[in-house]
């Protein structure tokens, strides 16, 4: 039984049918209905420092590469193997930059530093004077909502039963405190285990559940700009002081922008990071900052509109790592949830992850780093 | 009043002072100035009131203006705008 | 810093040119934006080069407060901004004003932004359309954008012009089409006006509006159109431009009936389903919405017209469509009770009794028309699958309807995200009504953080001077 029609969510069941198991996945909402409907389909492995997410990371480009020749139609999924392109303002920022890069090589990342004068060539639209680049060819993208609804609808092809509009009220449990399903308005679902991929939302399923995940909400703004010619933007390119932003813990706003073009046209700049609760108040703040990001890496843009701006609600763990598993404490619950904003990279290895406990098999990466009682007091 | 004179496509056109761009093209009986981007079918103006932006008009080489609002201005150059109306990037 | 302006009304229309000149009347600083290139909205349209709209209507309403708008222009007390596309509208921590007024102003995209101690939202509606085969043909024009390019462009949309859709406006269109010399071979309504008839007392309670519909329906029958009530539009045919139209029998429930189509030969047709609120300003802001008896979303407002959020008032389509005399009774309402908010202005009981009674017969009988032009659930059995719905991204019914049956969509933002339709240019402005049909649910409020266009190089500047300083200093 999983709870949540999110990319998460659909990863596990399209996976959790594909090894057999007989599978149900309700969500309150429509599919994407969450946090993956506002994310940009970031797949990157080169905003992670060398470390079990990155390893994860690494799972999850492999495995996306053969869903998207997995599930039909071709392009249902949107996927771009588009690479990424990390870019430095000046000769202290390269340094950390190259720094990173070794320790991500080190863990198995293509990586590749581009000299100043070689940055044109990839990106024709990039702002003169910058002190150097690395490449990193493994950053992917894919239509988030898109991806899932694709996973989803593969795993109804399996047997998946998918219960939309279906709000999860309690977790039952029996005498012992093993779990037996969920309840919904509309009856009890019996199932002997339940997986909690209710992303921004997963603290609340687990204490439904009757224990503790400290998922919080981490808002980021999108801007979307209008329609562009292919190419106007080539790989997903931002400036290496994102790596910062995404390991900060601080409840401020973080603006670096990653902006990247999509096969539909727009050019999306996202996505600013900050702590303030279920809070969808446009930030003019928050926009300025983006849109000051982004030309100045493409100056070009400074013409284009901008035609929409959306926020979304990143689930955020303290440590900025998933939480993914069985969790000791509430036999029968796992969870995968707590992506912040990678969730959608590394949806399938979560899955993999998810479904290797569910079966007893062993699992591709060590999951003990991602284990959900780590921050018991 | 005298009226304005601006070119579509190279061709000498006139509007009387005040008219919109979308009113001056439609009064010289031309209906569509615009292909879309994935069919690349004709386009002109269907709101008139500045909402459903099919009346997008490449004008003094600013792509992506609302002819439906845009008052002529005299000696506006006026192209016929094909696909994102931004030049494809080498 | 000077102290920026008390009200910020945005909409120059009837609701928000009574409101500016009233509160100003009442000793208020007030800006008037609007993303117009002059004040009357969309209803009093001038005539290119022509100082005043023509309309009997414009002469007796909107002359006089053009006069007084003129007034309070050069006595200082209004500042009006024409061509301001208000963008966005955010609370402002500031001793110049609770709000900040953000907007792209005038062709070459300017930025602008105005603070204010309140706000009214006055920003009317657009007009509803339901998609149909050939309906993105040029040629094809919404009935309000066929009366706009009439009214301000003084250009006929063709010669043989069918009208179509739904609700009163289609007659005033058909009409002035006609008078100004167009053949108008149908008008083509989609509703039943004996649907009318329940709400007879409230008909009889607006004589004026039943005399302008005689004017209408006196012009029409002069010029020989035929008006088909319970019928269609079905599909537009031709290649470059519309060149005929097939209208069918509808239904109780708009299902068009087999084997009751015609084609009828013409070089335009003009469509519209009447209107629907234009609310991203107030969304945005959080204001509460309702829905009227058509199942549009309009704002929730209490007797002065103020919305949930204190400060934020609202007047007008925006609060369920319903005309010029209720706009601008409704601004009247609005800027009363703002000056007696901010100021104490005392109101007169005997002025606010007899507006509060003209706008609930003015309310009731909107609600009458809104009913009986509600569109019936079988209008997409006009739909095939590769008709377009979404005109900007030409995302087809086909295609919305996968996303509903095989990809778990159930409402439109999820169709939106599974399919792109309505992530174009107009933002599903046109193409919203008839997804959030397809996908089985009422449509839901406007959200639309940026409500037009923004430059990128707007949001990017360091943010900018408010344009009623300079014009302090000046």
């Amino acid at each position: 039984m999983i709870v949540g029609a999110g990319v998460v969510g659909a990863a596990c069941a399209y996976y959790a049918a594909r090894a057999g198991l007989s599978v149900a996945v309700v969500d309150r909402g429509p599919v994407a209905g969450g946090t993956t409907g506002a994310g940009e389909g970031n797949l990157l492995v080169s905003d992670k420092e060398a470390g079990a997410e990155l390893d994860l990371a690494l799972l999850s480009t492999r495995l996306w590469r053969e869903l998207a020749e997995a599930l039909p139609p071709r392009d249902a999924i949107e996927y771009e193997p588009k690479g990424g392109l990390v870019v430095a303002s000046d000769g202290t920022a390269l340094t950390a930059l190259r720094a990173l890069a070794a320790g991500q090589r080190a863990a198995g990342v293509t990586a590749h530093e581009v000299a100043p004068g070689e940055l044109a060539r990839l990106e024709p639209g990039l702002a003169p004077g910058l002190a150097g680049g690395v490449h990193y060819p493994q950053d992917a993208q894919v239509q988030p909502a898109r991806a899932a609804a694709a996973l989803l609808r593969a795993a109804r092809r399996m047997g998946a039963a998918v219960r939309l509009g279906e709000e999860v009220t309690a977790v039952l449990t029996g005498p012992d405190g093993t779990v037996r399903g969920v309840r919904t308005p509309r009856g009890d679902l019996r199932a002997p285990a339940v997986v909690n991929a209710a992303g921004t939302w997963g603290g609340h399923v687990a204490a439904l559940a009757g224990t503790r995940l400290p998922v919080m909400p981490r808002r980021g703004f999108v801007l979307v700009t209008e329609p562009l010619p292919p190419g106007f933007v080539r790989h997903k390119v931002y400036a290496a002081d994102y790596v910062a932003d995404v390991a900060s813990g601080s409840a401020d706003l973080q603006s670096s922008a990653v902006v990247e073009g999509t096969p539909a046209g727009p050019v999306l700049i996202g996505a600013t990071r900050e702590r303030v609760g279920f809070d969808r108040t446009l930030s003019t703040e928050a926009l300025h900052r983006l849109a000051a990001r982004a030309v100045a890496l493409f100056p070009a843009l400074e013409r284009v509109h901008a035609i929409r701006a959306y926020c979304g609600f990143r689930p955020y763990l303290p440590d900025h790592l998933p939480a993914i598993g069985p969790d000791p404490r509430v036999p029968g619950l796992h969870h995968a949830c707590g992506h912040e904003g990678a969730g959608i990279g590394l949806a399938p290895a979560t899955a993999v992850l998810v479904t290797a406990a569910l079966t007893g098999a062993e699992p591709p990466v060590p999951a003990a780093p991602f284990r959900p009682d780590r921050f018991t007091p | 009043m005298t009226p304005h004179r601006f070119t579509f496509d190279g061709t000498p056109l006139t509007a009387v002072p005040g008219q919109t761009l979308a009113a001056a093209l439609w009064a010289a009986g031309i209906t569509s100035w615009r292909t879309t981007r994935h069919r690349r079918a004709p386009r002109g103006a269907f709101c008139f009131i500045g909402t459903c932006h099919d009346c997008l008009a490449t004008v003094n080489g600013r792509p992506n203006q609302r002819a439906c609002l845009l008052p002529v201005r005299p000696g506006d150059t006026v192209t016929t705008q094909e696909g994102t109306g931004h030049d494809p990037v080498r | 810093m000077t102290p920026s302006a008390d009200l910020a009304v945005v909409g120059a229309g009837p609701a928000g040119l009574a409101a500016a000149v009233t509160a100003a009347d009442r000793g208020l600083r007030v800006v008037l934006l609007d993303a117009g290139e002059r004040p009357g909205g969309q209803i009093h349209r001038h005539a290119a080069g022509q100082a005043h709209p023509p309309s009997l209507h414009g002469r007796r309403h909107f002359a006089p407060r053009a006069r007084r708008l003129a007034a309070h222009r050069r006595a200082g007390r209004v500042t009006h901004l024409p061509a301001h596309h208000v963008w966005t509208v955010v609370p402002h921590d500031g001793a110049d004003g609770a709000w900040a007024l953000h907007a792209v102003a005038g062709p070459d995209e300017a930025p602008a932004t105005v603070h204010a101690r309140t706000v009214l939202l006055a920003t009317g509606a657009y007009e509803r359309h339901l998609p149909f085969p050939g309906w993105t043909l040029p040629g094809v024009v919404g009935a309000g954008g066929a009366q706009a390019l009439l009214k301000s462009g003084l250009v006929l949309p063709g010669r043989r012009v069918v009208v179509a859709g739904s609700g009163p406006l289609l007659l005033a269109v058909a009409g002035s089409l006609a008078a100004a010399g167009a053949r108008v071979p149908a008008v083509v309504e989609a509703a039943d006006y004996t649907a009318y008839a329940s709400g007879l007392p409230t008909l009889l309670r607006n004589p004026g509006k039943l005399a302008e519909a005689a004017l209408h329906g006196g012009t029409l029958l002069r010029h020989a159109a035929r008006l088909l009530t319970r019928h269609a539009v079905t599909a537009a045919h031709g290649t470059t431009r519309v060149e005929a139209v097939t209208v069918t029998r509808l239904d109780r429930d708009w299902r068009p009936v087999p084997g009751t189509s015609r084609r009828v030969p013409c070089d335009a047709l003009a469509v519209g389903h009447g209107l629907v609120p234009q609310l991203e300003l107030a969304t945005g802001l959080g204001c509460a919405t309702r829905r009227t008896p058509d199942d549009t979303p309009a704002l929730v407002v209490d007797a002065d017209q103020a919305t949930t959020v204190p400060g934020v008032w609202a007047a007008g389509e925006t609060g369920g469509v319903g005309g010029a005399d209720l706009a601008l009774t409704e601004g009247e309402i609005a800027a009363d009770a703002i000056a007696h908010a901010l100021r104490g202005t005392p109101r007169d009981p005997r002025r606010t009794a007899a507006l509060t009674r003209r706008r609930a017969r003015l309310r009731a009988f909107a609600d009458t028309m809104a009913a009986a032009h509600r569109p019936g659930p079988g209008w997409t059995g006009w739909l095939d699958d590769t008709t377009e719905v979404c005109r900007c991204e030409e995302v087809t019914a086909g295609r919305v309807r996968e996303a509903v049956a095989d990809l778990g969509a159930h409402d439109a933002r999820t169709v939106k995200l599974l399919t792109r339709a309505g992530m174009g240019w107009c933002q599903g402005r046109m193409c919203g009504q008839a997804v959030a049909r397809l996908a089985g649910e009422p449509p839901a409020p406007d959200r639309r953080p940026l409500s037009c266009p923004v430059p990128l190089g707007h949001l990017a500047a360091p943010p900018t001077t408010d344009p009623t300083d300079r014009g302090a200093r000046a």
